[in-house]
Order: structure tokens, then C-alpha cells, then sequence
């Protein structure tokens, strides 16, 4: 494959990259370099980013299956509380009680491991390395020009680490005492003391471990972009002439750099609490027939460490998707993305409003009620850049050529998803109508449709778009169309009727909903939400069977830019070779959505400017 | 058997899906790639319409199928002084929102459709419009000040704590795994001190039995409020963090270790008036058991009830304590009705003054040690003054 490219006649970008390329010094040698030379070093310790990009991708993939898979099964205990479950012992063995009557019910406390382990693992293992690690690594140096990562040993290490958080995480769900299940917020004293629950023994303490793992990874790799982006941009990459995909990759990358070892220091101190005997979440508590000694101490604490990296980290979720969605609702509408400025100091003002705003998960914690004042401003302003996002990209479909694939589909579910979760923030940023709202099945609708759904969504247009870049073959088209036509309607049927039990007040996080009268009269809903559920998941199932069938037997791509797209990822050869590009580097001379200008469906970053010609966008 | 056959069908559905989706892979091959892709254009900006029809047509349906659990409609009002305000916040939040969000889905769909994939069609080369984003900047800027505006001010009044010497009726709320322990102040409507290191089998809170503002506290397995009255809910945790909700009073608040946290309402429905409310609702007709047809019917079944709203483990579903409004005068007869918990610890081996006299008046105190006050007349005890007839003092 490789020769035969090289014997061909050389494409226009081809041409134009000799011709304007920008030459680094870096000698051919992308065939048996000492990093790619066997095939450990090709596919196991791999140091090129677009290897560690797929590493990312399949790794998170195979969580997203675990952890959609946990709810599937709490959901069925939640929809149907007296149907048996007898047949998923051989699955869960004691976790699956069986009753005189032969009616099997999960047990509490894995339901509750079950919720845990659910968005932990959807929260840190797909969305965060799953998202923003595979799109993050793939497109970094492809489109702003560079021959790799700055560092491609700490992007390798960035994989390896999160795989060794994967590995201890997968342990924990084996152990005798379950793994923990005191909620993806680990809220001291609960996640502190060993006799609070089962959970919060030896499930904790590799939770704990995991997520510290984990929190390396997620440093190494950002400092890795943060340190590409600034310093690896080809001749005449300036800043304002990145794609809105990098900017976004940019601003989250510090996001995590600035509040990941927050969270760290969060865990080390709960760690001294439960090993050391230290007091600094632990206050005046009697459990389990004692009074510990443990005094002067406040959860609270925990709570503001947490959510100083818990709230930055609901952005460190959605921006890359943001940035995947706005490069590929441009490319496919044929039209540059509207307002590209604007959508820049959205991120910006998005990424810094991001670490004055924690404290609105915290409203009725029991901190003082006048701090609301302020975070409810500050939260209520992140709804002016996010509304002028949402504007913008509707504007961008505003007079298109739209072409209707997976991907565009995908990157239209997320502006309405987007929306939809987006709104309902409005009224929980709101600390008043947060005092009925906290905590029940309002928040768990807005969240999951705003960071959870759309998310996927941004992550599934990303997939859709850039699979002939990893695997040089396409994703079946009708499989896409069926997978997303069928998840838009199936997400919305699972979250919506949640809203209203919200409004009930009914709670998040309850085994069963008949011990109390207000909260026992949504039997049909329940029902109806977990049978979306299961067809929900079983449409993921079709994506995956997508994706893996597709990397062999999917219809191949023919030409190096299959969506005349603009930007720099599409000038490299079909095949991936070490360094990216053969040759020179190509040099960019406009910005990244030149469509339809002039006449022209689009012009390439690569294209010279025509004299007298302006840079578009700004 | 049946599981297997289960598998076997959806797997041989999933086989029929890949063999369509290649057959039509196949048929798009014959027909060229521009082709399929205008098809593609075509159905697929068509169906965005049908679903934008059926979501915004769903959304409405569904609202007025639920309009009962609603904020503030129909029998879902709120139970307190100020829970009314964040009803009213809510809907006005949900009026505004409601516009975008019918709007923006509109357009959304309605571009994808109207633009969609024509041969021949050039697409509008439009990088921005500054006029156009300082518009969409600064609409909701400004309701966005408006939301904030009244949100606060609901907010901070809320909140609020009582101001001295208000008249208010505290009553405490302790979350354990997995139920709440509620206290009341008695005849002298004080809270008296407690100590997590005296909690034991026989004081489940750790009540310090030298304050002799705990000797006619008392702790009933419902929570009994007059109507009417302001109430401040002293909320604690004796082991993890707990969540004091009552979601008809629109009330909720962790209940954390070690630091008391509050909140102050006032009830303004009783139970009875909430349930004569609900009575006109068809839904609060049907049976409130449905095995059960001629049991309770379900508005004759309500009761406010209190809830845990914050994860404290294995059995944080079930803590239920139910929650009775009531007239003054049921009230006051109700607290005559309450014992002590001080009288079922009087003279045994955990009172501090066992076999001394206590004090007719709780206001005098007592130390615990064998030089007792002369003036306490050394007869065998007593029962606990709260036995006594003074109400609660005005």
C-alpha cells in the first residue's frame, strides 16, 4: 500500500506540500524506526499517538459495554422490582438474593455498587479517556502539523497508566465485599469508614488507587497537549487558525491539568482518614456501636475538593465534544462555522467560568447559604457563552449544502440534546428551585442528557467522521443512520419522563420507590424507561458490531480527503506511517474553514492565499 | 431454554440488520456515491422533521399527561409558607426555557431539512454576523439577570434563619443508617445539649442528662406540626451524611457529622385540607393499593412523609418518617399525650441522678453528685415534669 502510493502520481495536496511544505528535519524513516520496528512496539508500547489514540478508543469502548451494561441491570431491578432476576446468578452470584418464593432481587448493596460503578467508569474511563484521550491524541498533531506528541514516551505512559486504573477498577468489581458503592462522589464519611458499608472496605481502597492512576494519566496526557498545541504548530499555525476541534482539546486539557490534582489531594486526605487516623473529614460520628475519636473534621471539605475538580470536570467531558460537533456540523454542511471567534471565547469563557462555579452542586450541603450568591451569577453566566454556542451552530446549518451522514446526524443529536440538557441547568443553577430539584430524578435527567447523551453523541459524530483516518475504511452508513436514529429517540424516551418524577421529588439513588407513598405511583414509567434502556443498549451493541466489522471489511477509502474537508489530518496518506507526513511538513496559510468561499466548495489550510485575498473569520 | 432462545432470535435479528444494512451498501455502490448520499440527504432531513413533530408534540403531551407532578399544578401545590415562591420561580424558568427550547429544536430541524443536499447547490459562505451574535450575546444575558434577580431573592428569603427571640418551634432530626431520630423540645420548648460519646443503646442521640433542658424532651415516630406555625428544623447526622427532605414542604437539607445545619418553614396546609385538595383529582381516586380494590383509596392513604435525599448506603431508600399537620389544639393535645425520653431512663443505671429527686420546675438544676439540692424534697421521684399540663409557652 505504501509503495503504491509513492509510485503514483503525486495529488494536488501533494504538490502543494512540496511546493510550500515546511521542512523539520525529519528524515524518512518511517519504516522500521526504532519505535515501530516490532510488533510490541507497534501495538502494545506503541508511542505514536495515532496508535494511542485507537488504544484509547477500543479500551474505552470496552467500558462503555461494562459500565451501559451496570445499568441495564440496576434498571431492570428499578422497572421491574418483582420480576425475578434468578437468571442473571450465574452473572452476579450472591449479589442476586433469592427468596423463599424463588424471586431473585439484585441485593442493595450491589445496586448501590452497581450506581457507583456506573458513573465512575462512564465518567472517568469513557468520557474522559475514552473521549477526549482517543480524539484528543488522533487529531492534535494531525491538524495542527506535527510529526507526533511532544512527548510520545509520556503519551505512551498517559495510555499505560490508565490502563493499570482500568485493570485495578476491574478487580474491585471481583471482591467478596463488592466494589464501592457509596455513589461516583465518594462523599465522606460514608467512602471513610469501612463499617458504613461494604463498599467502603476494600472496594474504596482500590477505588481510591484507580482513580489516583488515573489521575497521572490524565496529567501526562494533558501536559502532552497543552505543550503540542503551544509549540508544535507548523509554519503559519497560528492560534487563530486552529480548528475549533484543537482549541477545544486545548482549554480541556488545562481544565485537567488545573483540576485533576485537586481531586488527588481530595483522595490522599481520605486516604490518611481511613488508614492514618487523621480527622480531616471525619467529625463526632457514633457507627456501629462505637463513638470514634475522630473530631474538628468536615465533609464539607471533602465536597469543595471534589467539586473543584468534579465541576471542571463536566467540561472536561463536553468541550471536545463541542469541538468534534463544530468541525464536523462545518465540514458537512459545507459552510464555515459560524462566528468562529465567538465560538473561541466561548471555550475560553466556558473553561474559566468552569472553576468558580462548584459550589452550585453544594447549594443545601450545609454550607453557608449566603456563598449561593455567587455561584448561582457565576452559573447562570455560563448559560450566555453556551446559548451563543447552540446559536452559532444552528447558524452554521443556516444556507448549507448539508450531506446527511452518521456523523453529521450525530452532531445534530448533540446541539439538540445539548439544548435540552442544557436548559434544565438553568432551573438547578437556580439555588431556590434547587432546594426542591437537588438530588432527585431531575438532576439525574438533566446531567445524563446534557453531559451523558450529547457527550456520546459529540463522541459518536467523532467516531462516524474520523474512522477512515484511523482505519482507512468507512462505518456502514445504514448501520449509522439505524444507530442514531434509533438512540436519539430512545435516549429521550429514557430521560424525559424523568423530569416529571423529579418534580415529584423523587429521589435519585433508591433501591425501590414503594416504601414511601409520594414516590410508589411511577410503576408504568419505570417500566417504560427500563425497556428503552435495554433498546437503547442494544442498539450500542449494533455500533459496536459497526465499528469492529468495519475495521475489516468496511468499504474502503480511496482518496486521501473523502469529505473535501480543509483541515491539515486530511492531507496525510491513507496509511498510517510514522511522523505523519512523508516528506515535509505542509504549511498552513488560512484558517480551517474556508468552505464555500469564493465560489469554491472548499480551499485547503495548505492553499496559498490568492493576492488581494482576506483571511476568513475574523 | 427460554433465555437461549432469547439469544438466538436477537442474534439472528442483528444478522438481518448487518445483511440489510450490506445490501444497501451494495445497492448505493450501483447507484454512485452522489447518488446515495442525495437519497441519504433526502429521507434523513425528512425524518428530522417527523421526529422534531413527534418530540415537540410528545414534550406537550407528556406535560399535560403529568401536569399533576408538576410544580405548583393541580395537586402538586406547595405545603409551606415559601414553597409557593419556588413554584412560581420554577414556572417562570420553565416559561422562558420553553420558548428556546421550542424555537432553537425548530430551527434546528427545520434548517437541516431546508438546507439539506441539492445538486447544484452552493452552500452561503457566512464566517459571522456581529450584529446577529450580539443579539443572541445579549438576549439571554438579560433574562438570564432576571432568573438571577428573583432567584436570589427567594433564595436569601428562604433561607434565612429565625431572628432572636421569634417565636418558632424548633424540633431536631437526626439521620442514621437507616432511619431519623426526631426530638422535641417539650413544655420548655428548648433543645437540650447533646454528646455523640453518650450515645448508647438506651440514647440513641447521646442526650446529656445533666441539662435538665433534655428531661422533658421527647421523641415521637412522627413528625407532628401545627398549622401555621414557623417551624426550624435542626438537622444532624450521627454516623454519614443524611438528607432531611420533605418534598411537599419544598423543604431539604444535609444532615451532616458534626456540624448542625437548619432550615425554617411553615406549614400551611394540614394533612387533612391537603388531602380534601387531592380528593378532586381522578388519579387520587383509584385504590392505593391496586391488589387491593376496596381498600384506601389513594388521597385517603396520603401522608406527608420525610425523606433521606442524600446517599448514606445499603438502606438510604427506606427512611421514611411520616409527617402530620395538624390544627394548634390537635397539636397541643398531642404533645400532652408525649412521655419523656428522660422517663424511660429515670432511675435506672444510666440517670445520673438515680434515687435523687429532681427539681417540679426543669428550670432549676441539679448536679449530679450526692450532695444533693436540701431543698429537693427526697420522696420517691416523681414522673418528668413534662407530665405536667402548661402547653407549650407563648
Amino acid at each position: 500500500m505504501a509503495t503504491l502510493t509513492a509510485t503514483t502520481a503525486p495529488t494536488k495536496e501533494e504538490k502543494l506540500i512540496q511546493e510550500y511544505g515546511f521542512e523539520d528535519h525529519f528524515h524518512d524513516h518511517h519504516h522500521g524506526d526504532k519505535y515501530q520496528s516490532n510488533f510490541v512496539t507497534t501495538y502494545i508500547f506503541s508511542q505514536d499517538h495515532k496508535m494511542i489514540a485507537k488504544q484509547f478508543l477500543i479500551t474505552g469502548m470496552m467500558w462503555a459495554l461494562i459500565g451501559a451494561g451496570m445499568s441495564i441491570i440496576f434498571r431492570l431491578q428499578l422497572g421491574f422490582p418483582e420480576e425475578s432476576l434468578t437468571w442473571l446468578k450465574p452473572l452476579l452470584g450472591k449479589w442476586i438474593v433469592v427468596n423463599e418464593a424463588g424471586i431473585g432481587t439484585l441485593a442493595p448493596e450491589f445496586y448501590y455498587a452497581l450506581v457507583t460503578m456506573h458513573g465512575t467508569i462512564i465518567v472517568f474511563f469513557v468520557l474522559t479517556a475514552g473521549l477526549s484521550g482517543t480524539f484528543s491524541n488522533l487529531l492534535i498533531p494531525l491538524q495542527v502539523g506535527a510529526r507526533d506528541m511532544a512527548s510520545g514516551f509520556l503519551n505512551m505512559l498517559s495510555y499505560w497508566f490508565f490502563f493499570m486504573a482500568s485493570v485495578v477498577m476491574m478487580y474491585s468489581l471481583f471482591l467478596n465485599t463488592g466494589p464501592f458503592s457509596g455513589g461516583w462522589t465518594a462523599y465522606p464519611p460514608l467512602s471513610a469508614l469501612p463499617q458504613a458499608s461494604d463498599g467502603s472496605k476494600t472496594g474504596m481502597t482500590l477505588w481510591i488507587v484507580s482513580l489516583v492512576l488515573f489521575v497521572v494519566s490524565v496529567l501526562l496526557g494533558g501536559i502532552n497537549y497543552v505543550t503540542t498545541v503551544l509549540n508544535l504548530r507548523t509554519v503559519g499555525m497560528t492560534m487563530w487558525r486552529l480548528p475549533l476541534t484543537i482549541w477545544a482539546f486545548f482549554v480541556t486539557a488545562i481544565l485537567g491539568i488545573l483540576s485533576f490534582p485537586v481531586l488527588a489531594s481530595a483522595f490522599f486526605l481520605l486516604t490518611f482518614d481511613r488508614s492514618l487516623g487523621t480527622s480531616f473529614y471525619l467529625s463526632e460520628i457514633f457507627i456501629d456501636g462505637k463513638a470514634l475519636d475522630n473530631v474538628g473534621g468536615s465533609p464539607i471539605l471533602y465536597q469543595h475538593l471534589f467539586w473543584f475538580l468534579g465541576h471542571p470536570e463536566v467540561y472536561i467531558i463536553i468541550l471536545p465534544a463541542m469541538g468534534i460537533v463544530s468541525e464536523v456540523l462545518s465540514v458537512h454542511a459545507r459552510k464555515p462555522v459560524f462566528g468562529y471567534k465567538a465560538m473561541v471565547f466561548s471555550i475560553l469563557a466556558i473553561g474559566f467560568l468552569a472553576f468558580i462555579v462548584w459550589a452550585h452542586h453544594m447549594f443545601l450541603s450545609g454550607v453557608n447559604p449566603f456563598i449561593a450568591n455567587f455561584f448561582v451569577v457565576f452559573t447562570l453566566i455560563i448559560a450566555v457563552p453556551s446559548a451563543v454556542k447552540v446559536f452559532n451552530w444552528i447558524a452554521t446549518l443556516y444556507g448549507g449544502n448539508i450531506r446527511f451522514n452518521s456523523a453529521m446526524l450525530f452532531a445534530i443529536g448533540f446541539v439538540s440534546m445539548f439544548i435540552s440538557g442544557g436548559l434544565t441547568g438553568i432551573f438547578l443553577g437556580n439555588s431556590a428551585i434547587d432546594i426542591q430539584m437537588t438530588d432527585t430524578y431531575f438532576v439525574v435527567a438533566h446531567f445524563h442528557i446534557v453531559m451523558g447523551i450529547a457527550a456520546f453523541f459529540g463522541m459518536f459524530a467523532g467516531i462516524y467522521h474520523w474512522f477512515p483516518k484511523l482505519y482507512g475504511r468507512f462505518m456502514s452508513e445504514t448501520l449509522g443512520k439505524i444507530h442514531f436514529w434509533g438512540t436519539l429517540v430512545g435516549a429521550y424516551a429514557i430521560f424525559w419522563p424523568m423530569h416529571y418524577m423529579g418534580m415529584a421529588g423523587v429521589p435519585r439513588r433508591y433501591y425501590k420507590f414503594d416504601v414511601f407513598e409520594s414516590f410508589s405511583h411511577f410503576k408504568e414509567m419505570n417500566q417504560f424507561i427500563t425497556i428503552a434502556a435495554i433498546v437503547v443498549f442494544a442498539l450500542q451493541v449494533l455500533f459496536v458490531i459497526n465499528f469492529f466489522y468495519s475495521i475489516w471489511k468496511g468499504k474502503k477509502m480511496t482518496e486521501k480527503n473523502p469529505y473535501g474537508a480543509t483541515t491539515l489530518e486530511w492531507t496525510t496518506p491513507i496509511e498510517h506511517v510514522h511522523g505523519n507526513w512523508k516528506g515535509k511538513i505542509p504549511s498552513v496559510h488560512r484558517w480551517a474553514y474556508d468552505y464555500g468561499k469564493g465560489g469554491v466548495e472548499f480551499t485547503p489550510q495548505i492553499q496559498p492565499m490568492a493576492e488581494g485575498e482576506k483571511d476568513g473569520g475574523h | 431454554m427460554t433465555a437461549l432462545i432469547v439469544i438466538l432470535c436477537l442474534v439472528l435479528v442483528a444478522i438481518v440488520i448487518v445483511q440489510i444494512a450490506r445490501a444497501t451498501e451494495l445497492a448505493s455502490k450501483i447507484r454512485g456515491e452522489e447518488e446515495a448520499q442525495r437519497a441519504s440527504d433526502y429521507w434523513n432531513s425528512r425524518i428530522g422533521i417527523g421526529f422534531v413533530v413527534l418530540f415537540l408534540v410528545g414534550c406537550i403531551w407528556s406535560a399535560l399527561h403529568y401536569q399533576n407532578v408538576m410544580l405548583g399544578y393541580g395537586p402538586h401545590e406547595a405545603a409551606s409558607a415559601h414553597g409557593g415562591s419556588l413554584d412560581r420561580l420554577f414556572n417562570v424558568t420553565l416559561f422562558f426555557t420553553g420558548i428556546v427550547f421550542v424555537l432553537t429544536h425548530i430551527a434546528l430541524f427545520w434548517f437541516a431539512y431546508k438546507y439539506r443536499g441539492q445538486k447544484g447547490r452552493v452552500a452561503l459562505f457566512m464566517p459571522h454576523d456581529n450584529r446577529l451574535e450580539m443579539i443572541w450575546t445579549a438576549i439571554p444575558a438579560v433574562v438570564m439577570t432576571f432568573l438571577v434577580v428573583g432567584g436570589l431573592q427567594a433564595w436569601n428569603t428562604v433561607m434565612a434563619d429565625v431572628k432572636p427571640n421569634e417565636e418558632v418551634i424548633e424540633i431536631e432530626a437526626t439521620g442514621y443508617q437507616f432511619a431519623w431520630a426526631i426530638r422535641y423540645p417539650g413544655v420548655d420548648n428548648k433543645l437540650g445539649t447533646k454528646d455523640y460519646k453518650k450515645i448508647s443503646p438506651t440514647n440513641d442521640i447521646g442526650q446529656d442528662w445533666t441539662d435538665n433542658k433534655n428531661w422533658d424532651d421527647f421523641k415521637p415516630t412522627e413528625i407532628v406540626l401545627p398549622v401555621g406555625k414557623k417551624v426550624r428544623v435542626r438537622v444532624t447526622a450521627r454516623d454519614v451524611l443524611h438528607n432531611f427532605f420533605l418534598p411537599h414542604f419544598r423543604v431539604k437539607m444535609d444532615a451532616v457529622p458534626g456540624m448542625p445545619t437548619y432550615f425554617v418553614f411553615t406549614p400551611i396546609k394540614t394533612s387533612e385540607e391537603y388531602r380534601q385538595e387531592l380528593r378532586k383529582y381522578d388519579e387520587y381516586n383509584e385504590p392505593n393499593d391496586p391488589k387491593e380494590p376496596d381498600g384506601k383509596k389513594r388521597w385517603e392513604a396520603f401522608t406527608y412523609e420525610l425523606a433521606c435525599a442524600e446517599l448514606c448506603g445499603k438502606g438510604h431508600f427506606s427512611m421514611r418518617v411520616p409527617v402530620r399537620v395538624v390544627s394548634e389544639d390537635e397539636y397541643k393535645a398531642w404533645m400532652k399525650e408525649q412521655k419523656p425520653a428522660y422517663s424511660n431512663i429515670r432511675n435506672t443505671d444510666d440517670d445520673p441522678f438515680k434515687g435523687q429527686a429532681l427539681p417540679i420546675d426543669p428550670k432549676e438544676e441539679v448536679k449530679p453528685d450526692s450532695t444533693a439540692s436540701p431543698k429537693v424534697v427526697a420522696t420517691a421521684a416523681p414522673a418528668i415534669p413534662a407530665a405536667a399540663p402548661t402547653p407549650a409557652k407563648k
